[in-house]
């Protein structure tokens, strides 16, 4: 049996309790969410804190709700329930979409949005779907929030610009009209982690296509993100053409390297198809009598 | 298919619920880490990050101060001993804890006893290692390559990496016959390194009572008799107080047959702390250091006419053994059954060679459902036919039929030697082709295909080759091939059955039931099955290679048959007439001519215990014993059929559907055959499609945890359609063949072939499992990769 190594356990009763705990025990301490991916790690003994600040009971952090202009997610919602929300799929059906091929049944019953974020797993499905949908994270500190764009939050393989005493509170999505998405996404085995996988959101105002994000995940894309893709789509009408051209683009500035999920030119065509399926659908969602 | 109800009285053959689900779908059966004993200390082994370095040093001292740690052991300790390295299962020997090197990564470098597992896992850390990094041979196809550096130069004068050449047929006759042929395919192929992965991984508790000088060992092990015997040599331990106790088994698929130097390491470690000692290995470490399977790479030549008659076949084989050459298969085949790899066709002239070689990888080669290696020869045929069909453009399944071996051919000696009992292999295939709706299908795939569509239909015909074996021909370590068993009919007509094999799920308690049942009319629900345990069942050689029903149920039912005479004689004493007037109906001997004059098997077992007076020569009590030397094997057979539908932008495959038509003889049980080969199928979706072992440049191995060796999920499978037919073997008491492997050596090239006839037109003519999006992809592009190695 993999048996991780010693460590301690607090409870944190609030936010701004698990914000002083977080400071009372410096950067040994890690908050535990889901644990589906810290767990491992730490029975592998890859992860070693000293102290683990137990999240799971802060229910003020488990909503999906409509705030204004933004659809707004908790860090503590977990994926069963992004997965099955009508509220987010109404508004944004790469959710479900996106959230159905993440892991398995029981990964998602215990894993969270935020915990996913956190983690910053170079081949996490989540990641590309927020950026594909220009989201902000917010982040809980000691003396408030702060709020940044989900481009601006991985700072690398498992790594964020979350300081050691900060939290990730919530994900907030703009609300847009016109606009559809859609999740595509290559594994080599249901559970598996994605070989590529490619999150689309395309608006359309006046035959235009007026804003689009594509989120690629597992394939070093700077930020997750496919930006001269985007780019190349604003201002256009939505055509095969102006598809292939985004694909094509968003295949050539991603690196993948060679794993045993595949060779880089193979995940790189995987970046292009991918990219074309999921514009494709994405535009086709983006009817105008949705919203 | 699982309707229970055929079975009303509960007596025979037929669907009856499994014996052993009441404890197990309860959440209580009893697997090696439930069982904890008085005091018990647990194990835990150091392993090598390296593939292949020196071991300049290895300090202890701080481990050993860990309050909880009560001992380390070490190779150094080990030679003490003369313990450091044991016999492997082919002419070899394996290292307990390496001395002088390690040879693979995960390889066993010491071992930690503590009171608690926890605290032995934190132990390891404390103990400083220094190493000495060689290059690693990893490259099977280049491990005799000049100058390559000596992995075993553990063994005298040894100057390479060579291990043994094999072969068998004609060869003269076979180059003869491709001579004159028409038409000649080769094809090189991998059958990839995969391993067993049963869901519970390998452990054992060794238990040395220091006044009684006993030593019991609890076991994952598939062959408690085997095991307790070379304990015996090895070690030099009394055998008659070494007793081998073999709890429940989560799955083995011939990964339990070995012995592994952490069952070695907890024996040692009880007689050192005078305490009994737990060792289970993690997931990692199974995956790792445990047996294998497969690694062989193979140069397949088909030959036949221009209308399709195969005259010939030659597999040339490169075979992969790791770093000690550990492969259990009978003595005198160091290739297994491989040399079955003719098939299930007619043909003129076979000639297979094996060459062995080390490599700096975990050993083994023999396990997970092979039946001896026939895996890698259905493989080979089954692909090397497909390749021909190709090359003829005939439809695969007109090859097959056009090439079966006909009934009337049985018995058929085979050109390398076989002898196969009994077939009827056109009546299978054209059931599954029936089953499938092959015609159908095929004008579904040229629909598809003219809209680029990519749909694939692959056919396997396999014989299999089981029941190891005559004693005259087959040994494992010196230990003939044969098994034992003892029926004992209680005063109450109740019985119990012990045997020499050792359930991992299969459902012995079950199905043994049923074989005494069927004879002796005994209700099934009124046998107990008594294994796993060498105190108290007879020896013989375990569970592997599908031989339980062939030896070992055979076994059971001779000894039945001869409770049955038995019975026979008694009934005459109580009837007061002769044993010929006397005729069997089920359970009970009669008059001949008078059904009202009779006794009950369970009135005459009373009868043998109580005070009637016996037939001269007749001793009391009604119980009998067989040691089973099977006369040959036994080969089932099977005709299966696979769909696919491959996604031409991505490469993912999708098996849409799956025929199974299975021949192992009568079934004993249909549910459980219809469970194992549901079973086995999966197992093969898993190889072709996704798993596989490979190793970097420096030896690293890349298939060491379930997020990188991937096992097929119900997602991955279709529901299976599964169909039989019966003929029987003519030497086997009951007829029954074996079924437990035949799924998993047959299933690989089924779906391989349809997957490869999907990629049709792209002209793509083989690539090597296991076929992932990428491999599919890169073989549409015309350059399929090497599977063996890691991906660049």
């Amino acid at each position: 049996m993999q048996v991780p190594a010693p460590f301690d356990y607090r409870r944190a009763t609030s936010v701004g309790d698990a914000i002083a705990l977080l400071q009372d025990y410096g950067p040994d301490s890690r908050v535990i969410a889901g644990g589906h991916s810290l767990l491992p790690m730490m029975r592998l003994r890859l992860a070693r804190p000293e102290v683990l600040i137990d999240i799971n009971h802060l229910t003020e952090l488990d909503y999906i709700r409509v705030d204004g202009s933004f659809l707004k997610i908790g860090a503590m919602v977990r994926h069963v329930t992004l997965q099955t929300s009508h509220l987010a799929a109404e508004y944004y059906p790469i959710f479900a979409e996106a959230e159905a091929q993440i892991a398995d049944p029981l990964v998602r019953n215990r894993g969270t949005v935020g915990g996913s974020l956190c983690q910053a797993d170079p081949a996490e499905d989540l990641s590309a779907v927020f950026s594909a949908l220009k989201a902000n994270v917010v982040i809980a500190h000691r003396s408030g929030t702060r709020k940044v764009p989900i481009s601006e939050f991985h700072t690398g393989p498992y790594t964020t610009i979350l300081e050691a005493d900060e939290i990730l509170t919530e994900v907030e999505v703009p609300l847009r009209s016109n606009t559809g998405s859609a999740y595509e996404k290559v594994e080599r085995r249901v559970g598996d982690w994605a070989i590529a996988a490619v999150g689309a959101m395309v608006r359309i105002e006046e035959g235009l296509v007026s804003e689009a994000g594509i989120g690629l995940t597992a394939v070093r894309a700077d930020h997750f993100r496919a930006k001269e893709a985007e780019d190349s789509l604003v201002g256009r009408p939505p055509s095969t053409e102006a598809i292939a051209e985004a694909a094509s683009l968003a295949a050539t500035h991603c690196d993948p390297f060679a794993d045993q999920r595949g060779p880089e030119d193979y995940k790189r065509h995987l970046v292009e198809e991918l990219t074309k399926r999921a514009l494709s659908r994405a535009m086709n969602r983006s009817l105008p009598e949705v919203h | 298919m699982t309707d229970v109800k055929d079975k009303p009285d509960g007596v025979g053959f037929g669907r009856v619920i499994r014996k052993e689900d009441a404890r197990f779908v309860r959440g209580k059966g009893s697997y090696i880490d439930d069982i904890v004993l008085p005091g018990m200390l647990h194990g835990a082994v150091l392993r090598s990050p390296y593939a292949h370095a020196k071991i300049i040093s290895i300090d202890t001292s701080v481990a050993e101060k860990h309050p909880k740690v009560k001992a380390v052991i070490t190779g150094a300790l080990l030679e003490t001993l003369n313990l450091a390295w044991i016999p492997s299962l082919s002419h070899d020997v394996i290292a307990v804890l390496a001395t002088d090197k390690v040879r693979y990564q995960g390889q066993e470098v010491a071992f930690v006893i503590a009171e608690d597992r926890y605290s032995a896992r934190d132990a390891l850390e404390l103990i400083e290692v220094d190493y000495e990094v060689l290059p690693a041979v990893v490259d099977a196809k280049r491990a005799l390559d000049p100058g390559m550096v000596v992995i075993r130069d553990d063994i005298e004068n040894k100057k390479d990496n060579y291990i043994f050449d094999w072969g068998s047929g004609d060869e003269a006759a076979t180059e003869a016959v491709f001579e004159k042929a028409d038409v000649i395919v080769e094809q090189d192929m991998l059958y990839p390194r995969v391993h067993p992965a049963p869901m519970e991984t390998c452990g054992a508790i060794a238990d040395m009572d220091p006044i009684s000088g006993k030593l019991t060992i609890y076991c994952t092990t598939q062959a408690p008799h085997a095991h307790r015997t070379l304990y015996a040599l090895v070690a030099g331990l009394p055998e008659h107080k070494l007793r081998v106790y073999s709890p429940d088994i989560g799955g083995g698929f011939g990964n339990k047959v070995g012995i592994y130097p952490g069952y070695v390491l907890s024996v040692v470690g009880s007689i050192i702390t005078k305490r009994p000692v737990k060792w289970v290995e993690d997931r990692s470490e199974n995956l790792m250091s445990t047996s294998f399977a497969r690694d062989y790479h193979m140069k397949g030549k088909i030959a036949s006419t221009r209308d399709g008659k195969i005259l010939g076949l030659r597999v040339d084989v490169l075979a992969d053994h790791g770093a000690f050459n550990n492969t259990a298969q009978p003595t005198k085949f160091p290739a297994g059954f491989f040399h079955v790899f003719s098939g299930s066709y007619d043909m003129e002239a076979a000639y297979c060679s094996v060459k062995g070689v080390y490599t700096n990888k975990a050993p083994g080669g023999v396990a997970y459902a092979c039946s001896f290696r026939v895996t890698e020869a259905v493989y080979a045929v089954e692909r090397m036919v497909d390749r021909l069909a190709l090359e003829l453009d005939m439809d695969p399944a007109d090859l097959r039929m056009k090439n079966l071996l006909r009934p009337e051919q049985f018995p058929y000696t085979s050109p390398t030697g076989w002898e196969y009992d009994s077939g009827e292999y056109p009546r299978a295939l054209q059931l599954a082709m029936d089953i499938a709706g092959y015609e159908d299908l095929r004008k579904e795939q040229a629909e598809k295909r003219a809209n680029g569509e990519l749909m694939g239909i692959g056919l396997s015909f396999f014989t299999e080759t089981v029941g190891a074996g005559p004693k005259k021909h087959m040994d494992i370590l010196g230990l003939g091939m044969a098994d034992g068993c003892e029926v004992r009919v209680h005063p109450t007509g109740k019985a119990v059955v012990r045997l020499s094999v050792q359930t991992q799920g299969q459902g012995h308690e079950t199905t043994f039931a049923q074989i005494v049942s069927e004879v002796t009319g005994i209700p099934v629900a009124d046998v107990e099955v008594i294994h796993g345990d060498t105190d108290n069942t007879p020896f013989g050689l375990g569970t592997y290679g599908s031989r339980s029903t062939p030896v070992s149920g055979a076994a059971a039912a001779v000894a039945s048959k001869r409770i049955v005479e038995k019975a026979r004689l008694i009934a005459s004493a109580m009837l007061e007439c002769s044993p010929d007037d006397l005729e069997w109906t089920t359970g009970r001997w009669q008059v001949k001519g008078d059904p009202s004059a009779g006794k009950t098997i369970a009135e005459i077992a009373l009868a043998a215990h109580a005070n009637l007076e016996l037939p001269e020569g007749v001793e009391g009590h009604l119980d009998a014993s067989c040691v089973y030397d099977p006369p040959n094997l036994t080969f089932p057979f099977g005709a299966y059929i696979c769909v696919v539908d491959v996604d031409p932008g991505t490469g993912k495959v999708k098996v849409r559907r799956f025929i199974a038509v299975d021949d192992c003889g009568p079934r004993i049980n249909p549910m459980i055959v219809e469970g194992q080969v549901h079973g086995g199928l999966a197992d093969g979706v898993g190889m072709a499609l996704m798993e596989s072992i490979p190793f970097d440049e420096d030896g690293n191995c890349l298939g060491g945890s379930f997020m990188d060796y991937l096992l097929p999920t119900s997602l991955e499978c279709p529901s299976w359609e599964t169909g039989e037919t019966v003929t029987p073997s003519p030497h086997h008491p009951l007829g029954l063949k074996g079924v437990g492997e035949s799924a998993t050596v047959g299933s690989p090239p089924a779906v391989v072939n349809a997957v490869l006839d999907a990629l049709k037109p792209f002209g793509v003519k083989h690539a090597d499992m296991p076929l992932t999006p990428a491999q599919v992809w890169r073989a549409m592009q015309g350059r399929p990769m090497r599977t063996d190695l890691a991906i660049q």
